[in-house]
Protein backbone atom coordinates (compact mmCIF):
# COMPACT_ATOMS: atom_id res chain seq x y z
CA UNK A 1 0.00 0.00 0.00
CA UNK A 2 2.73 2.43 1.00
CA UNK A 3 4.85 1.56 -2.02
CA UNK A 4 1.81 2.07 -4.22
CA UNK A 5 1.39 5.54 -2.84
CA UNK A 6 5.05 6.35 -3.39
CA UNK A 7 4.87 5.21 -7.00
CA UNK A 8 1.78 7.36 -7.41
CA UNK A 9 3.60 10.39 -6.00
CA UNK A 10 6.60 9.92 -8.24
CA UNK A 11 4.33 9.43 -11.26
CA UNK A 12 2.43 12.64 -10.56
CA UNK A 13 5.65 14.61 -10.11
CA UNK A 14 6.93 13.28 -13.44
CA UNK A 15 3.59 14.08 -15.07
CA UNK A 16 3.63 17.65 -13.71
CA UNK A 17 7.24 18.14 -14.85
CA UNK A 18 6.36 16.97 -18.36
CA UNK A 19 3.49 19.47 -18.50
CA UNK A 20 5.75 22.32 -17.38
CA UNK A 21 8.37 21.32 -19.94
CA UNK A 22 5.64 21.19 -22.59
CA UNK A 23 4.43 24.68 -21.61
CA UNK A 24 7.89 26.25 -21.53
CA UNK A 25 9.77 24.40 -24.28
CA UNK A 26 8.78 26.71 -27.18
CA UNK A 27 9.46 29.77 -25.01
CA UNK A 28 12.94 28.51 -24.14
CA UNK A 29 13.65 27.93 -27.83
CA UNK A 30 12.59 31.48 -28.74
CA UNK A 31 14.70 32.98 -25.96
CA UNK A 32 17.72 30.84 -26.86
CA UNK A 33 17.59 31.77 -30.54
CA UNK A 34 17.31 35.46 -29.72
CA UNK A 35 21.00 35.24 -28.77
CA UNK A 36 21.97 33.22 -31.82
CA UNK A 37 24.50 34.64 -34.29
CA UNK A 38 23.03 32.80 -37.28
CA UNK A 39 20.11 34.41 -39.06
CA UNK A 40 18.17 31.19 -39.32
CA UNK A 41 16.67 29.44 -36.33
CA UNK A 42 18.29 26.12 -37.04
CA UNK A 43 21.77 25.84 -35.65
CA UNK A 44 23.25 27.74 -32.78
CA UNK A 45 26.40 29.33 -34.20
CA UNK A 46 27.40 31.68 -31.43
CA UNK A 47 26.25 34.17 -28.84
CA UNK A 48 25.24 37.71 -29.78
CA UNK A 49 23.20 40.68 -28.60
CA UNK A 50 23.00 41.97 -32.17
CA UNK A 51 19.27 41.31 -32.62
CA UNK A 52 18.36 43.33 -29.57
CA UNK A 53 19.95 46.38 -31.18
CA UNK A 54 18.21 45.65 -34.47
CA UNK A 55 14.73 45.86 -32.92
CA UNK A 56 14.90 49.64 -32.75
CA UNK A 57 15.73 49.82 -36.46
CA UNK A 58 12.84 47.58 -37.47
CA UNK A 59 10.24 50.34 -37.87
CA UNK A 60 7.42 47.97 -38.79
CA UNK A 61 7.93 46.05 -35.58
CA UNK A 62 8.14 49.21 -33.48
CA UNK A 63 5.02 50.66 -35.15
CA UNK A 64 3.17 47.43 -34.51
CA UNK A 65 4.27 47.46 -30.87
CA UNK A 66 3.09 51.05 -30.51
CA UNK A 67 -0.30 50.24 -32.04
CA UNK A 68 -0.69 47.22 -29.79
CA UNK A 69 -0.02 49.28 -26.67
CA UNK A 70 -2.32 52.15 -27.75
CA UNK A 71 -5.19 49.79 -28.58
CA UNK A 72 -4.73 47.83 -25.35
CA UNK A 73 -4.67 50.92 -23.13
CA UNK A 74 -7.57 52.78 -24.76
CA UNK A 75 -9.85 49.76 -25.05
CA UNK A 76 -9.04 48.67 -21.50
CA UNK A 77 -9.94 52.14 -20.21
CA UNK A 78 -13.22 52.15 -22.13
CA UNK A 79 -14.04 48.58 -21.09
CA UNK A 80 -13.25 49.32 -17.43
CA UNK A 81 -15.52 52.38 -17.35
CA UNK A 82 -18.44 50.75 -19.19
CA UNK A 83 -17.97 47.37 -17.53
CA UNK A 84 -17.63 48.64 -13.95
CA UNK A 85 -20.73 50.83 -14.29
CA UNK A 86 -22.61 47.90 -15.80
CA UNK A 87 -21.60 45.50 -13.02
CA UNK A 88 -22.67 47.99 -10.34
CA UNK A 89 -25.99 48.71 -12.06
CA UNK A 90 -26.79 45.09 -12.77
CA UNK A 91 -25.96 44.14 -9.21
CA UNK A 92 -28.12 46.86 -7.71
CA UNK A 93 -31.15 47.33 -9.90
CA UNK A 94 -33.82 45.22 -11.47
CA UNK A 95 -34.92 46.46 -14.85
CA UNK A 96 -36.65 45.32 -18.02
CA UNK A 97 -34.31 43.60 -20.43
CA UNK A 98 -31.75 42.66 -17.79
CA UNK A 99 -31.75 39.12 -19.15
CA UNK A 100 -31.03 40.44 -22.64
CA UNK A 101 -28.04 42.45 -21.43
CA UNK A 102 -26.83 39.39 -19.56
CA UNK A 103 -27.13 37.22 -22.67
CA UNK A 104 -25.32 39.82 -24.78
CA UNK A 105 -22.47 39.75 -22.27
CA UNK A 106 -22.06 35.99 -22.62
CA UNK A 107 -22.19 35.88 -26.41
CA UNK A 108 -18.69 37.30 -27.09
CA UNK A 109 -17.26 34.92 -24.47
CA UNK A 110 -18.95 31.80 -25.75
CA UNK A 111 -19.05 32.01 -29.55
CA UNK A 112 -15.85 31.37 -31.51
CA UNK A 113 -13.90 34.60 -31.96
CA UNK A 114 -13.81 34.21 -35.72
CA UNK A 115 -17.58 34.74 -35.91
CA UNK A 116 -17.31 37.88 -33.86
CA UNK A 117 -14.46 39.02 -36.10
CA UNK A 118 -16.30 38.59 -39.39
CA UNK A 119 -19.49 40.08 -37.90
CA UNK A 120 -17.65 43.26 -36.92
CA UNK A 121 -15.86 43.36 -40.28
CA UNK A 122 -19.22 43.10 -42.06
CA UNK A 123 -20.69 45.85 -39.89
CA UNK A 124 -17.73 48.21 -40.24
CA UNK A 125 -17.48 47.83 -43.99
CA UNK A 126 -21.23 48.30 -44.51
CA UNK A 127 -21.14 51.37 -42.28
CA UNK A 128 -18.22 52.59 -44.43
CA UNK A 129 -16.08 52.88 -41.33
CA UNK A 130 -12.41 52.94 -42.22
CA UNK A 131 -10.51 50.03 -40.73
CA UNK A 132 -7.67 51.20 -38.52
CA UNK A 133 -6.85 51.99 -34.92
CA UNK A 134 -10.43 53.21 -34.34
CA UNK A 135 -12.08 50.01 -35.47
CA UNK A 136 -9.52 47.96 -33.53
CA UNK A 137 -10.26 49.89 -30.34
CA UNK A 138 -14.01 49.49 -30.77
CA UNK A 139 -13.64 45.74 -31.39
CA UNK A 140 -11.26 45.18 -28.49
CA UNK A 141 -13.43 47.21 -26.09
CA UNK A 142 -16.38 45.01 -27.03
CA UNK A 143 -14.71 41.72 -26.16
CA UNK A 144 -13.10 43.17 -23.01
CA UNK A 145 -16.34 44.50 -21.48
CA UNK A 146 -17.72 41.08 -20.42
CA UNK A 147 -14.50 40.19 -18.58
CA UNK A 148 -14.57 43.44 -16.62
CA UNK A 149 -18.26 42.93 -15.78
CA UNK A 150 -17.61 39.37 -14.60
CA UNK A 151 -14.63 40.16 -12.39
CA UNK A 152 -16.26 43.24 -10.84
CA UNK A 153 -19.54 41.41 -10.32
CA UNK A 154 -17.74 38.59 -8.52
CA UNK A 155 -16.26 41.19 -6.18
CA UNK A 156 -19.61 42.96 -5.62
CA UNK A 157 -21.26 39.78 -4.36
CA UNK A 158 -19.21 39.90 -1.18
CA UNK A 159 -20.00 43.53 -0.37
CA UNK A 160 -22.54 44.59 2.22
CA UNK A 161 -25.05 46.97 0.56
CA UNK A 162 -25.69 48.60 3.94
CA UNK A 163 -22.29 50.30 3.86
CA UNK A 164 -23.43 52.39 0.92
CA UNK A 165 -26.72 53.17 2.64
CA UNK A 166 -24.84 54.18 5.76
CA UNK A 167 -22.67 56.58 3.77
CA UNK A 168 -25.75 58.14 2.22
CA UNK A 169 -27.52 58.36 5.56
CA UNK A 170 -24.53 60.26 6.82
CA UNK A 171 -25.16 62.77 4.05
CA UNK A 172 -22.83 61.67 1.28
CA UNK A 173 -24.11 62.33 -2.23
CA UNK A 174 -24.60 59.43 -4.59
CA UNK A 175 -21.54 60.27 -6.67
CA UNK A 176 -19.36 60.74 -3.62
CA UNK A 177 -20.60 57.44 -2.20
CA UNK A 178 -19.70 55.74 -5.44
CA UNK A 179 -16.16 57.12 -5.57
CA UNK A 180 -15.32 57.03 -1.88
CA UNK A 181 -17.19 53.98 -0.59
CA UNK A 182 -18.14 51.58 -3.35
CA UNK A 183 -15.23 52.01 -5.77
CA UNK A 184 -12.44 51.41 -3.21
CA UNK A 185 -14.10 48.21 -2.05
CA UNK A 186 -14.47 46.81 -5.57
CA UNK A 187 -11.06 48.07 -6.70
CA UNK A 188 -9.37 44.64 -6.66
CA UNK A 189 -12.04 43.40 -9.06
CA UNK A 190 -11.62 46.45 -11.29
CA UNK A 191 -7.84 46.02 -11.36
CA UNK A 192 -7.95 42.34 -12.22
CA UNK A 193 -10.57 43.05 -14.88
CA UNK A 194 -8.26 45.70 -16.33
CA UNK A 195 -5.23 43.37 -16.31
CA UNK A 196 -7.28 40.67 -17.97
CA UNK A 197 -8.46 43.10 -20.65
CA UNK A 198 -4.93 44.30 -21.32
CA UNK A 199 -3.54 40.81 -21.80
CA UNK A 200 -6.43 39.60 -23.94
CA UNK A 201 -6.20 42.71 -26.09
CA UNK A 202 -2.43 42.47 -26.53
CA UNK A 203 -2.58 38.80 -27.47
CA UNK A 204 -5.62 38.92 -29.73
CA UNK A 205 -5.05 37.52 -33.21
CA UNK A 206 -8.40 36.54 -34.64
CA UNK A 207 -10.58 39.59 -34.06
CA UNK A 208 -7.71 41.97 -34.86
CA UNK A 209 -7.08 40.06 -38.07
CA UNK A 210 -10.54 41.05 -39.34
CA UNK A 211 -10.81 44.56 -37.90
CA UNK A 212 -7.36 45.97 -38.60
CA UNK A 213 -6.38 48.17 -41.54
CA UNK A 214 -3.13 48.10 -43.52
CA UNK A 215 -1.77 51.10 -41.58
CA UNK A 216 -2.57 49.82 -38.12
CA UNK A 217 -1.02 46.38 -37.74
CA UNK A 218 -0.71 45.12 -34.21
CA UNK A 219 2.16 42.98 -32.99
CA UNK A 220 0.31 39.64 -33.15
CA UNK A 221 -0.86 40.39 -36.70
CA UNK A 222 2.64 41.49 -37.73
CA UNK A 223 4.11 38.33 -36.23
CA UNK A 224 1.40 36.25 -37.90
CA UNK A 225 2.37 37.48 -41.34
CA UNK A 226 6.07 37.17 -40.51
CA UNK A 227 5.76 33.61 -39.22
CA UNK A 228 4.14 32.62 -42.48
CA UNK A 229 6.80 34.17 -44.69
CA UNK A 230 9.84 33.70 -42.48
CA UNK A 231 10.68 35.46 -39.29
CA UNK A 232 13.70 37.63 -38.61
CA UNK A 233 15.71 37.00 -35.44
CA UNK A 234 14.86 40.42 -34.00
CA UNK A 235 11.34 39.07 -33.42
CA UNK A 236 12.89 36.48 -31.09
CA UNK A 237 14.63 39.31 -29.28
CA UNK A 238 11.47 41.41 -29.00
CA UNK A 239 9.53 38.37 -27.79
CA UNK A 240 12.14 37.77 -25.11
CA UNK A 241 11.81 41.36 -23.91
CA UNK A 242 8.00 41.09 -23.85
CA UNK A 243 8.29 37.82 -21.96
CA UNK A 244 10.53 39.37 -19.32
CA UNK A 245 8.18 42.36 -18.93
CA UNK A 246 5.22 39.97 -18.56
CA UNK A 247 6.96 37.90 -15.91
CA UNK A 248 7.95 41.01 -13.96
CA UNK A 249 4.37 42.35 -14.10
CA UNK A 250 2.93 39.00 -13.00
CA UNK A 251 5.41 38.70 -10.15
CA UNK A 252 4.82 42.29 -9.00
CA UNK A 253 1.05 41.91 -9.09
CA UNK A 254 1.18 38.60 -7.27
CA UNK A 255 4.03 39.27 -4.86
CA UNK A 256 1.78 40.74 -2.22
CA UNK A 257 -0.42 37.67 -2.41
CA UNK A 258 2.60 35.40 -2.11
CA UNK A 259 3.96 37.36 0.83
CA UNK A 260 0.63 37.10 2.64
CA UNK A 261 0.63 33.37 2.17
CA UNK A 262 4.16 33.15 3.47
CA UNK A 263 3.15 34.90 6.68
CA UNK A 264 0.46 32.30 7.28
CA UNK B 1 -41.64 63.96 -10.92
CA UNK B 2 -38.20 65.23 -10.11
CA UNK B 3 -37.84 62.59 -7.40
CA UNK B 4 -38.74 59.82 -9.80
CA UNK B 5 -36.30 61.05 -12.40
CA UNK B 6 -33.61 61.30 -9.77
CA UNK B 7 -34.18 57.70 -8.87
CA UNK B 8 -33.79 56.64 -12.49
CA UNK B 9 -30.59 58.58 -13.14
CA UNK B 10 -28.21 56.07 -11.47
CA UNK B 11 -29.91 53.20 -13.25
CA UNK B 12 -29.51 54.88 -16.64
CA UNK B 13 -25.91 56.00 -16.10
CA UNK B 14 -24.84 52.50 -15.12
CA UNK B 15 -26.87 50.44 -17.56
CA UNK B 16 -27.24 52.62 -20.64
CA UNK B 17 -23.60 52.61 -21.86
CA UNK B 18 -23.27 48.85 -21.75
CA UNK B 19 -26.67 48.22 -23.29
CA UNK B 20 -26.03 50.66 -26.11
CA UNK B 21 -22.56 49.25 -26.77
CA UNK B 22 -23.62 45.61 -26.75
CA UNK B 23 -26.67 46.14 -28.95
CA UNK B 24 -24.68 48.13 -31.48
CA UNK B 25 -21.58 45.90 -31.51
CA UNK B 26 -22.76 42.43 -30.55
CA UNK B 27 -26.45 42.07 -31.41
CA UNK B 28 -26.57 44.07 -34.65
CA UNK B 29 -23.40 42.57 -36.22
CA UNK B 30 -24.58 39.03 -35.49
CA UNK B 31 -28.05 39.72 -36.89
CA UNK B 32 -26.34 41.21 -39.92
CA UNK B 33 -24.37 37.98 -40.43
CA UNK B 34 -27.66 36.09 -40.37
CA UNK B 35 -29.12 38.47 -42.98
CA UNK B 36 -25.94 38.29 -45.04
CA UNK B 37 -26.19 34.51 -45.21
CA UNK B 38 -29.43 34.88 -47.20
CA UNK B 39 -28.10 37.49 -49.64
CA UNK B 40 -26.75 37.10 -53.17
CA UNK B 41 -23.13 37.51 -54.12
CA UNK B 42 -22.53 39.52 -57.27
CA UNK B 43 -19.80 38.34 -59.67
CA UNK B 44 -17.56 41.25 -58.62
CA UNK B 45 -17.62 40.01 -55.04
CA UNK B 46 -20.07 42.64 -53.81
CA UNK B 47 -23.26 41.74 -52.00
CA UNK B 48 -26.68 42.25 -53.54
CA UNK B 49 -29.69 42.64 -51.26
CA UNK B 50 -31.69 39.88 -52.94
CA UNK B 51 -32.96 37.00 -50.83
CA UNK B 52 -31.63 33.55 -51.70
CA UNK B 53 -31.20 30.13 -50.12
CA UNK B 54 -28.33 29.38 -52.48
CA UNK B 55 -25.62 29.82 -49.84
CA UNK B 56 -27.13 27.16 -47.63
CA UNK B 57 -27.72 24.84 -50.59
CA UNK B 58 -24.01 25.14 -51.41
CA UNK B 59 -23.20 23.85 -47.94
CA UNK B 60 -24.67 20.46 -48.79
CA UNK B 61 -21.43 19.36 -50.36
CA UNK B 62 -19.09 16.49 -49.42
CA UNK B 63 -16.09 18.85 -49.38
CA UNK B 64 -17.66 21.00 -46.69
CA UNK B 65 -18.88 17.95 -44.75
CA UNK B 66 -15.30 16.74 -44.79
CA UNK B 67 -14.00 20.05 -43.41
CA UNK B 68 -16.64 20.16 -40.66
CA UNK B 69 -15.84 16.51 -39.89
CA UNK B 70 -12.11 17.18 -39.55
CA UNK B 71 -12.79 20.24 -37.40
CA UNK B 72 -15.02 18.29 -35.04
CA UNK B 73 -12.43 15.50 -34.94
CA UNK B 74 -9.57 17.90 -34.13
CA UNK B 75 -11.69 19.61 -31.45
CA UNK B 76 -12.71 16.29 -29.89
CA UNK B 77 -9.16 14.91 -29.83
CA UNK B 78 -7.77 18.21 -28.52
CA UNK B 79 -10.39 18.28 -25.74
CA UNK B 80 -9.73 14.64 -24.81
CA UNK B 81 -5.95 15.16 -24.64
CA UNK B 82 -6.41 18.32 -22.57
CA UNK B 83 -8.61 16.45 -20.06
CA UNK B 84 -6.14 13.57 -19.73
CA UNK B 85 -3.21 15.97 -19.25
CA UNK B 86 -4.98 18.43 -16.93
CA UNK B 87 -6.88 16.20 -14.55
CA UNK B 88 -3.99 14.52 -12.70
CA UNK B 89 -2.01 17.75 -12.97
CA UNK B 90 -4.77 19.75 -11.25
CA UNK B 91 -4.92 17.19 -8.43
CA UNK B 92 -1.18 17.33 -8.04
CA UNK B 93 -1.18 21.13 -7.72
CA UNK B 94 -4.15 21.15 -5.35
CA UNK B 95 -2.28 18.89 -2.92
CA UNK B 96 0.58 21.34 -2.39
CA UNK B 97 0.86 23.99 0.32
CA UNK B 98 -0.81 27.36 -0.27
CA UNK B 99 2.47 28.88 -1.41
CA UNK B 100 3.30 26.01 -3.74
CA UNK B 101 -0.19 26.14 -5.24
CA UNK B 102 0.05 29.86 -6.03
CA UNK B 103 3.53 29.46 -7.48
CA UNK B 104 2.57 26.56 -9.70
CA UNK B 105 -0.58 28.27 -10.94
CA UNK B 106 1.56 31.31 -11.77
CA UNK B 107 3.85 29.03 -13.76
CA UNK B 108 0.81 27.80 -15.67
CA UNK B 109 -0.45 31.31 -16.35
CA UNK B 110 2.83 33.02 -17.38
CA UNK B 111 3.20 31.30 -20.77
CA UNK B 112 -0.45 32.01 -21.38
CA UNK B 113 0.21 35.72 -20.89
CA UNK B 114 2.89 35.78 -23.56
CA UNK B 115 2.01 36.11 -27.20
CA UNK B 116 0.49 32.86 -28.46
CA UNK B 117 1.89 33.32 -31.98
CA UNK B 118 5.42 33.58 -30.69
CA UNK B 119 4.96 30.35 -28.78
CA UNK B 120 3.53 28.63 -31.86
CA UNK B 121 6.52 29.93 -33.77
CA UNK B 122 8.66 28.27 -31.12
CA UNK B 123 6.95 24.97 -31.94
CA UNK B 124 7.60 25.56 -35.61
CA UNK B 125 11.30 25.89 -34.83
CA UNK B 126 11.21 22.70 -32.80
CA UNK B 127 9.22 20.54 -35.21
CA UNK B 128 10.61 21.65 -38.58
CA UNK B 129 12.49 19.28 -40.87
CA UNK B 130 15.68 21.07 -39.91
CA UNK B 131 14.29 21.90 -36.50
CA UNK B 132 15.59 21.28 -33.02
CA UNK B 133 13.85 17.95 -32.46
CA UNK B 134 14.98 16.40 -35.74
CA UNK B 135 18.53 17.66 -35.12
CA UNK B 136 18.58 16.04 -31.69
CA UNK B 137 17.18 12.74 -32.99
CA UNK B 138 19.71 12.73 -35.85
CA UNK B 139 22.66 13.41 -33.57
CA UNK B 140 21.56 10.63 -31.26
CA UNK B 141 21.33 8.35 -34.33
CA UNK B 142 17.77 7.49 -33.41
CA UNK B 143 16.72 8.33 -36.96
CA UNK B 144 18.63 8.43 -40.23
CA UNK B 145 16.71 11.17 -41.95
CA UNK B 146 14.48 13.94 -40.62
CA UNK B 147 10.87 13.02 -39.90
CA UNK B 148 8.20 15.24 -41.42
CA UNK B 149 6.40 16.52 -38.34
CA UNK B 150 5.21 19.97 -39.28
CA UNK B 151 2.26 20.55 -41.63
CA UNK B 152 0.30 17.55 -40.50
CA UNK B 153 -2.85 16.85 -38.51
CA UNK B 154 -0.92 15.77 -35.37
CA UNK B 155 1.04 19.05 -35.51
CA UNK B 156 -2.22 21.01 -35.63
CA UNK B 157 -3.60 19.03 -32.68
CA UNK B 158 -0.37 19.64 -30.75
CA UNK B 159 -0.70 23.37 -31.42
CA UNK B 160 -4.34 23.41 -30.31
CA UNK B 161 -3.58 21.44 -27.12
CA UNK B 162 -0.69 23.76 -26.41
CA UNK B 163 -2.67 26.97 -26.92
CA UNK B 164 -5.77 25.84 -25.05
CA UNK B 165 -4.38 23.69 -22.22
CA UNK B 166 -4.64 26.44 -19.56
CA UNK B 167 -8.38 26.72 -20.31
CA UNK B 168 -8.72 23.13 -19.16
CA UNK B 169 -6.29 23.26 -16.23
CA UNK B 170 -7.84 26.35 -14.60
CA UNK B 171 -11.49 25.20 -14.31
CA UNK B 172 -10.51 21.65 -13.30
CA UNK B 173 -8.13 23.03 -10.69
CA UNK B 174 -10.89 25.32 -9.39
CA UNK B 175 -13.26 22.38 -8.98
CA UNK B 176 -10.63 20.17 -7.31
CA UNK B 177 -9.83 23.04 -4.93
CA UNK B 178 -13.50 23.35 -4.00
CA UNK B 179 -13.84 19.63 -3.32
CA UNK B 180 -14.37 18.96 0.36
CA UNK B 181 -11.46 16.64 1.19
CA UNK B 182 -13.16 15.42 4.37
CA UNK B 183 -15.64 13.54 2.17
CA UNK B 184 -12.75 11.42 0.90
CA UNK B 185 -11.52 10.79 4.43
CA UNK B 186 -15.02 9.78 5.46
CA UNK B 187 -15.27 7.36 2.56
CA UNK B 188 -11.87 5.96 3.48
CA UNK B 189 -12.90 5.52 7.12
CA UNK B 190 -16.03 3.71 6.02
CA UNK B 191 -13.84 1.28 4.12
CA UNK B 192 -14.18 2.49 0.54
CA UNK B 193 -11.34 1.54 -1.78
CA UNK B 194 -9.52 4.44 -3.40
CA UNK B 195 -10.91 3.55 -6.83
CA UNK B 196 -14.40 3.48 -5.38
CA UNK B 197 -14.13 6.83 -3.66
CA UNK B 198 -12.60 8.31 -6.80
CA UNK B 199 -15.42 7.13 -9.06
CA UNK B 200 -18.21 7.89 -6.62
CA UNK B 201 -17.00 11.08 -4.95
CA UNK B 202 -14.04 12.82 -6.56
CA UNK B 203 -15.00 12.39 -10.21
CA UNK B 204 -18.67 13.43 -9.92
CA UNK B 205 -17.81 16.42 -7.75
CA UNK B 206 -15.05 17.66 -10.03
CA UNK B 207 -16.92 16.98 -13.27
CA UNK B 208 -18.27 20.57 -13.49
CA UNK B 209 -14.66 21.67 -13.99
CA UNK B 210 -14.15 19.07 -16.71
CA UNK B 211 -17.34 20.15 -18.49
CA UNK B 212 -16.52 23.86 -18.29
CA UNK B 213 -12.97 23.18 -19.51
CA UNK B 214 -14.26 21.04 -22.37
CA UNK B 215 -16.52 23.83 -23.63
CA UNK B 216 -13.67 26.34 -23.30
CA UNK B 217 -11.36 24.09 -25.33
CA UNK B 218 -13.75 22.53 -27.84
CA UNK B 219 -15.42 25.70 -29.15
CA UNK B 220 -12.31 27.87 -29.69
CA UNK B 221 -10.53 24.97 -31.43
CA UNK B 222 -13.15 25.11 -34.18
CA UNK B 223 -12.27 28.72 -34.95
CA UNK B 224 -8.51 28.99 -34.30
CA UNK B 225 -7.50 29.33 -37.93
CA UNK B 226 -4.01 30.62 -37.14
CA UNK B 227 -2.99 27.35 -35.47
CA UNK B 228 -4.00 25.25 -38.47
CA UNK B 229 -2.44 27.88 -40.76
CA UNK B 230 0.94 27.88 -39.03
CA UNK B 231 1.34 24.23 -38.04
CA UNK B 232 -0.91 22.64 -40.66
CA UNK B 233 0.52 24.72 -43.46
CA UNK B 234 -2.67 24.65 -45.52
CA UNK B 235 -2.81 20.85 -45.43
CA UNK B 236 -5.35 20.92 -42.67
CA UNK B 237 -8.43 22.91 -43.52
CA UNK B 238 -10.72 23.63 -40.60
CA UNK B 239 -14.00 25.57 -40.34
CA UNK B 240 -12.10 28.63 -39.19
CA UNK B 241 -9.83 28.60 -42.24
CA UNK B 242 -12.80 28.04 -44.52
CA UNK B 243 -14.69 31.04 -43.12
CA UNK B 244 -11.59 33.21 -43.21
CA UNK B 245 -11.00 32.30 -46.86
CA UNK B 246 -14.56 33.27 -47.84
CA UNK B 247 -14.04 36.69 -46.30
CA UNK B 248 -10.57 37.20 -47.74
CA UNK B 249 -9.31 35.24 -50.73
CA UNK B 250 -12.63 34.08 -52.19
CA UNK B 251 -14.50 37.29 -51.39
CA UNK B 252 -17.75 35.40 -50.97
CA UNK B 253 -19.21 37.00 -47.88
CA UNK B 254 -22.72 35.48 -48.08
CA UNK B 255 -21.26 31.96 -48.23
CA UNK B 256 -18.87 32.81 -45.39
CA UNK B 257 -21.85 34.10 -43.41
CA UNK B 258 -23.80 30.87 -44.02
CA UNK B 259 -20.77 28.84 -42.85
CA UNK B 260 -20.62 31.05 -39.74
CA UNK B 261 -24.31 30.50 -38.98
CA UNK B 262 -23.73 26.74 -39.04
CA UNK B 263 -20.81 27.21 -36.66
CA UNK B 264 -22.96 29.39 -34.36
CA UNK B 265 -25.67 26.73 -34.30
CA UNK B 266 -23.09 24.07 -33.42
CA UNK B 267 -21.75 26.29 -30.64
CA UNK B 268 -25.19 27.02 -29.21
CA UNK B 269 -26.04 23.30 -29.24
CA UNK B 270 -22.86 22.52 -27.32
CA UNK B 271 -23.53 25.26 -24.77
CA UNK B 272 -27.14 24.04 -24.44
CA UNK B 273 -25.93 20.50 -23.73
CA UNK B 274 -23.51 21.97 -21.20
CA UNK B 275 -26.23 23.90 -19.34
CA UNK B 276 -28.61 20.91 -19.49
CA UNK B 277 -25.93 18.85 -17.77
CA UNK B 278 -25.94 21.42 -14.99
CA UNK B 279 -23.07 23.59 -16.20
CA UNK B 280 -23.09 27.28 -15.29
CA UNK B 281 -22.37 29.97 -17.87
CA UNK B 282 -20.42 31.94 -15.28
CA UNK B 283 -17.84 29.15 -15.10
CA UNK B 284 -16.97 29.71 -18.75
CA UNK B 285 -15.52 33.15 -18.09
CA UNK B 286 -13.13 32.32 -15.25
CA UNK B 287 -10.09 31.17 -17.10
CA UNK B 288 -9.80 33.92 -19.68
Amino acid sequence: MKINKKIGNVASIIHASIIFIFLYLPIIVVVAFSFNKSKINIVFTGFTFEWYGKILKNTRLIDALENTVIVAIVSTLLAVIIGTLAAVGMNKYRFKGKKVVDALLYIPVVIPEIIFGIALLALFSTAKLKLGLGSLIVAHTTFCIPFVVFTVRARLVGIDPHIEEAAMDLGAKRIRTFFEVLLPSIMPGVVSGALLSMTISMDDVIISFFTTGPQSTTLPIQIYSMVKSGISPDVNALSTIILIVTIVVVILSQSRMLRNIKKK
Amino acid sequence: MKGRLNKKVPLYTTIFPVTFWLILLVAIPLIYVLVLSFLTRLPNGRVDFVFTMANYKKLINPDYFHIYGISLFVSAVTTAICIVLSYPFAWFIAQGSERKKTLMMLLVIIPFWTNSLIRLYGWKTILGNEGVLNKVLLTLHLINEPIQMLYSLPAVILGMVYTLLPFMILPIYASVEKLDKTLLEAANDLGAKSIQSFLQISLPLTSPGIFAGSIMVFIPTLGYFFVSDLLGGGNTMMVGNLIKNQFYTAQNWPLGAALSIVLIIMTLLLVRIYTLMGGKLDDLGVAK
